[in-house]
């Protein structure tokens, strides 16, 4: 059976520099992957490559057997990284209304409003994103990438600059997320919320699949010994 | 697919109308310009009529500039371009409502720095104001319509401020060329038929190149 998404020979180059060679991976439906790596290892290229912004120089990627980047893929993908892709000068509401009409979604201001508690901002809906600190930032963008309700979720490193409990509320929509039966690819740096939250433990190095576990395989020491001898050796 | 140009539209002006980020230096730039015109020219009433439409022109030009420089610069901050990549909408969605945003921002401008004008140059146009009214609503729209995605393809670089008139200004040409001619034999003649071949050009390289452009913008944004 075809999985979710189908990566073969993967490769990407910025002028001489190559960010990618030869990366192969396949991710079914519903399972949740942690990309570990040094930073330009290649994980914030491969997620942008999946999430269509991005072209490959080289090999075939698919995405329900879409090229990612075509609506087909894109109405299925949510994605988030450590910028929230918020207008600062725009109320919370006015954010997600703007992108609701884009998304051809009839959520009136309730739903919105609605959407906007359910990330921890009740109250604030009307407020400029200006005033947010970066943790409310990073919750509302977790409202605006899912607002589509997708069932792929690109994150890149997500949980940068969240305080502990930016972090907790981002680990139990994670955790709803699973549950739901989404399918998540997410990059990170902290071995241990990873391991927590994923079914299966990637590491890129040198923009090729160094290590692929899945995580009932290994403890979370075992791991983390391996992921550190990894990045050592090379 | 109005609705969505309208939103992106919308979205420009209203962020424009709380921060006033582009239109403020637009005006001042402009209005900058036509003093510093004022001084040099020191005219007699006949002579400047022959000056005012290429003076017109740079202060419209050098002043929408500004806003198209603007225009993306905006929307790298946050990576916000980015999600508005991600929605699954025909990109060339994004290119028309910014395109309309610089339209109506680099409009408003003119209308300013036009009335300025009017009491530079002591002038009296009033049975030539719909006339005027319609090159520069054509000017302005070709004008915008190549920088909305020359403005795209400048904000990935390093020197985008500088680089965008050098790739804009020698695109644009035909447009500029056109609308100062325009704007002369309405300001000069009166000969309203001799408006038909400016106009013709400009419109056609507005449509020729609007295609293109809208074409084009999903390639021009990503990496």
């Amino acid at each position: 059976m075809p999985g979710l998404i189908e990566v073969n020979g993967l490769a990407k180059y910025f002028g001489r520099l190559s960010a990618l060679r030869d990366l192969r991976i396949t991710v079914p439906q519903g399972q949740f992957i942690a990309l570990f790596g040094r930073n330009g290892a290649g994980k914030t290229t491969f997620l942008r490559i999946l999430a269509g912004l991005s072209r490959p120089s080289a090999g075939i990627v698919k995405i329900h057997s879409s090229e990612p980047g075509s609506q087909r893929a894109r109405r299925v993908i949510g994605y988030l990284s450590h910028n929230s892709a918020l207008y600062l000068d725009l109320t919370a509401l006015e954010n997600l209304r703007f992108y609701a009409r884009l998304l051809d979604l009839s959520f009136g201001n309730s739903a919105l409003e609605e959407r906007i508690a359910r990330v921890g901002l009740a109250g604030r809906a009307r407020e400029p994103v200006r005033n947010y600190s970066r943790g409310m930032q990073q919750r509302l963008a977790i409202a605006r990438a899912f607002l589509h309700d997708p069932s792929l979720l690109l994150m890149d490193e997500p949980f940068t600059g969240l305080d502990q409990e930016g972090t907790e509320f981002l680990k139990g929509y994670l955790n709803e997320a699973r549950t739901q039966g989404k399918t998540c690819l997410m990059a990170i740096h902290d071995p241990v919320i990873g391991y927590a939250l994923a079914d299966r433990l990637v590491v890129i190095e040198k923009g090729v699949v160094a290590l692929d576990l899945a995580r009932q395989s290994i403890s979370l020491d075992e791991f983390q010994g391996r992921y550190r001898t990894l990045t050592e050796e090379r | 697919m109005l609705g969505k140009i309208w939103a992106v539209f919308r979205k420009d002006f209203l962020i424009e109308l709380r921060t006033k980020d582009s239109l403020n230096a637009m005006l001042f730039f402009g209005i900058v310009v036509l003093v510093i015109f004022n001084f040099a020219l020191a005219p007699t009433r006949d002579s400047i009529r022959e000056a005012v439409p290429g003076v017109l022109w740079v202060a419209f030009v050098f002043s929408g500039t500004l806003g198209l420089n603007r225009m993306f610069a905006s929307e790298k901050d946050n990576s916000c371009l980015q999600g508005l990549l991600m929605v699954p909408m025909d990109r060339g969605i994004i290119y028309l409502g910014k395109t309309l945003a610089a339209a109506v921002f680099m409009f408003i401008a003119e209308a300013v720095i036009f009335v300025f004008s009017l009491v530079f140059f002591n002038l009296t146009v009033w049975s030539e104001i719909p006339w005027l009214i319609l090159v520069f609503f054509i000017g302005t729209l070709g004008f915008t319509t190549v920088g909305t995605i020359l403005s795209a393809i400048a904000v990935n670089t390093r020197m985008r401020e500088v680089l965008l008139p050098l790739i804009l200004f020698p695109v644009v040409l035909p447009i500029l060329v056109n609308a100062v001619e325009a704007t002369g034999i309405i300001l000069n003649t009166a000969d309203y038929s001799a408006l038909k071949l400016p106009l013709t050009v400009m419109s056609t390289f507005t449509i020729v190149f609007g295609t293109l452009a809208y074409l084009l913008f999903d390639f021009v944004l990503e990496d």
